[in-house]
């Protein structure tokens, strides 16, 4: 396997992951030897405004797909209403591609909790709750733990570190429904409802959790605090790219020689990440890939070269999303991804919203038509059709997600859905089961 | 009804975890609960939570019944999942999954007749990187193949616990109930069985190997400047 070159070396940032290679790093004794909880320490000598404006300074993004600024989104919760204030960690890592966040909370579990108590500092919050997937058994047996030890040295409970904070921190299990990691889902299933999108506004801010004031942020977006608040904002800002302050992890995943967690500043490109990753899979030439998760538009071997943070991957066309790269090869048909893909959507609908549940079932079945050498050039503009009447038309973007790989496949690899139309190409499907779809 | 007064004690453990007044938030936690006492969600769990939070049946088998991981039939000690979402399916998942169905000769959310294991196919793990992946009581076997899946489902049959390439050491699926219901982990050394693997730490070796760091900023630099400060 050829060596990546010193200059794409040099362009690995590990801060999230500088602790993975010490061993037992999950356990508070080493985690403190490695400088744990003296960010909460740092934190606490200064004011909750202070911290916010802080976190405003340091440009830091959430990682969560979205990208909001961090510290605006903190500075939302009103101040001295008298109400309890809420923060809840979305942990329901399950976007197909993504798997950052569950190797973080397993590696480095404090990292996240000192970054919450941090967070509730500057929130006034004394409650706060970590909504990890209920698949994740592992990461949430190491939280649990990490919490109850964070408990008995006096970084949870009453008056922390003398500071006069009380928190309290709960680690909930879901219990398998991808929907729930989109925001206000997660908060209807964490009040023990079945998990379905509120319409906004009101916003979490005003009106989350229990009705009351509510910050949500990713996993990443919370255990990158202590790293900040220790390192400074000019720090923070000086491993990203214009825009995109701090480091991110990008998940390679697929057709590459060593899949894994690459930890970089903010706009490396893929053919960067390809060479650390020893490049692609013997055989396989790079076909097309999702910058950030199955929800955001497929690109192809053409977007090597673009920068991978917020604006750059929006002007591509894409979405930076979660940094969750899957990369696929011309051993696989976009066609079939796109099908399997649109029914992993079609399974996870909550059924709120008529055009995602009915839109996915749908187009499902007009994939497996085509897929099975059944398909008509008709076939494709209703694909389209279909998909334009779900992006944006229902309360939340898991049907925006579905259209998303329906229309960015056909945009770049018409070609492929051609050659199955017109028998070019086998049928990868059989047909035996679509007896009454036409 | 017939849950004990331990079991109905560690409900009210699991209510008082949850801000006064805001008892439903307990229900997710106690759907976990009955699975662990009676392996599924069963018509008296559904009753059972029901009274304890103070909502209808009705209201209970909505929210137990939108999601996956509560099962509504007998569950084997074994619960053994196959990612086949497209990256693991493209990679293998799928006949991962095929293969098992022919061994076990059972179909996706179907037991064994020995009670012992149940087969589902599962939407992703987050563990991409691991491509393509299958769990146990959703300790994950990494990397797996058909021949790998079937000699595992052996294992099983033969109550042996093979150990997960990433996760704690097995135990069964209502054992581990009892922690997504919110209790630690209660065996000695599980918290610290191996959670990483190869493909986790494959940035971070590549940059230690090259001496590469983000650098060392000085952790007294203060969060704001001097003139802005209150």
């Amino acid at each position: 396997m050829s060596r990546p070159s010193p200059e794409v070396l040099a362009k690995l940032t590990p801060v999230l992951t500088k602790r993975w290679l010490t061993p037992d790093a999950w356990d508070i004794d080493v985690y403190e030897q490695l400088d744990g909880y003296a960010a909460l320490r740092k934190a606490l000598k200064y004011t909750p405004d202070e911290v916010i404006s802080f976190m405003k300074e340091s440009g830091h993004r959430g990682r969560g797909g979205a990208g909001f600024p961090t510290g605006v989104k903190w500075s939302f919760v009103p101040k001295e209403d008298g109400k309890p204030h809420y923060l809840v960690v979305n942990a329901d890592e399950g976007e197909p591609g993504t798997c950052k966040d569950l190797p973080l909370m397993m590696n480095d579990p404090h990292s996240l909790i000192e970054g919450m108590i941090i967070a509730c500092w500057a929130l006034h919050s004394q409650k706060a709750f970590i909504y990890i997937r209920g698949e994740a058994v592992h990461a949430a047996r190491r939280l649990r733990n990490a919490v109850a030890q964070a408990k008995q040295r006096g970084y949870l409970g009453k008056n922390i570190l003398n500071s006069g904070m009380d928190l309290d921190i709960v680690v909930h299990s879901g219990a398998g429904a991808y929907i729930c990691g989109e925001e206000t889902a997660l908060l209807d299933s964490l009040e023990g409802f079945r998990g379905q999108p509120r319409l906004r506004p009101p916003f979490p801010a005003a009106a989350g959790l229990y009705a009351q004031p509510t910050n949500i942020n990713n996993v990443g977006t919370i255990a990158s605090v202590p790293h900040i608040v220790l390192g400074g904002a000019d720090w923070w800002k000086s491993l990203g790219s214009e825009n995109a302050a701090g480091t991110m992890i990008y998940s390679l995943s697929g057709r590459v020689k060593n899949p894994g967690q690459y930890e970089c500043g903010m706009g490396i490109t893929l053919r960067e990440l390809l060479e650390l990753a020893g490049g692609m899979e013997d055989g396989h030439d790079l076909k097309f890939f999702t910058p950030g998760g199955s929800s955001t538009p497929v690109l192809t071997a053409d977007h090597q070269d673009v920068p991978l943070d917020f604006d750059n991957v929006a002007k591509a066309g894409s979405i930076l999303g979660t940094t969750a790269l899957m990369i696929y090869s011309d051993a696989d048909s976009p066609v079939y991804c796109a099908y399997r893909w649109v029914k992993f959507y079609a399974h996870e609908s909550c059924g709120k919203c008529t055009p995602c549940r009915e839109g996915n079932y749908w187009l499902t079945r007009l994939y497996k038509r085509i897929l099975s050498g059944q398909g008509t050039y008709e076939d494709l503009d209703t694909l389209l059709d279909a998909s334009e009447n779900i992006n944006g038309r229902a309360f939340c973007a898991l049907g925006d997600g579905a259209a998303a790989c329906v229309t960015s496949s056909i945009q770049h690899f018409k070609q492929d859905y051609i050659d199955l139309i017109e028998g070019h190409r086998r049928p990868l499907l059989d047909a035996t089961d679509l007896v009454g779809a036409h | 009804m017939s849950y004990s007064e331990e079991v109905r004690e560690q409900a009210r453990e699991i209510i008082a975890r949850y801000p006064e007044g805001r008892q439903r938030s307990a229900l997710l936690p106690m759907l976990h609960l009955v699975q662990s006492v009676d392996g599924y969600v069963t018509p008296e769990g559904i009753a059972f939570c029901a009274e304890t939070i103070g909502i209808t049946k009705a209201q209970v088998a909505a929210v137990s019944t939108f999601y996956t991981m509560y099962k509504r039939e007998a569950t084997g000690d074994f619960l053994v999942s196959v990612c086949t979402n497209t990256l693991c399916d493209v990679m293998g998942g799928q006949r991962a999954f095929d293969a098992l169905s022919e061994y076990l000769e059972v179909g996706d959310n179907e037991t064994t007749p020995d009670g012992k294991i149940t087969l589902e196919h599962a939407e992703c793990l987050a563990a991409c990187d691991y491509a393509p992946v299958m769990t146990v009581n959703y300790e994950f076997y990494d990397k797996t193949d058909p021949d790998a899946a079937v000699a595992l489902a052996k294992s099983l049959q033969n109550d042996e616990r093979p150990r997960p390439t990433r996760g704690a050491r097995l135990c069964t699926l209502k054992e581990l109930s009892k922690q997504l219901a919110g209790w630690d982990e209660d065996r000695p050394g599980a918290v610290g069985d191996t959670a990483s693997g190869d493909a986790s730490l494959a940035g971070a070796r590549l940059a230690a190997e090259a001496g590469v760091t983000a650098g060392t900023p000085d952790p007294e630099t203060p969060l704001i400047k001097k003139e802005d400060a209150s």
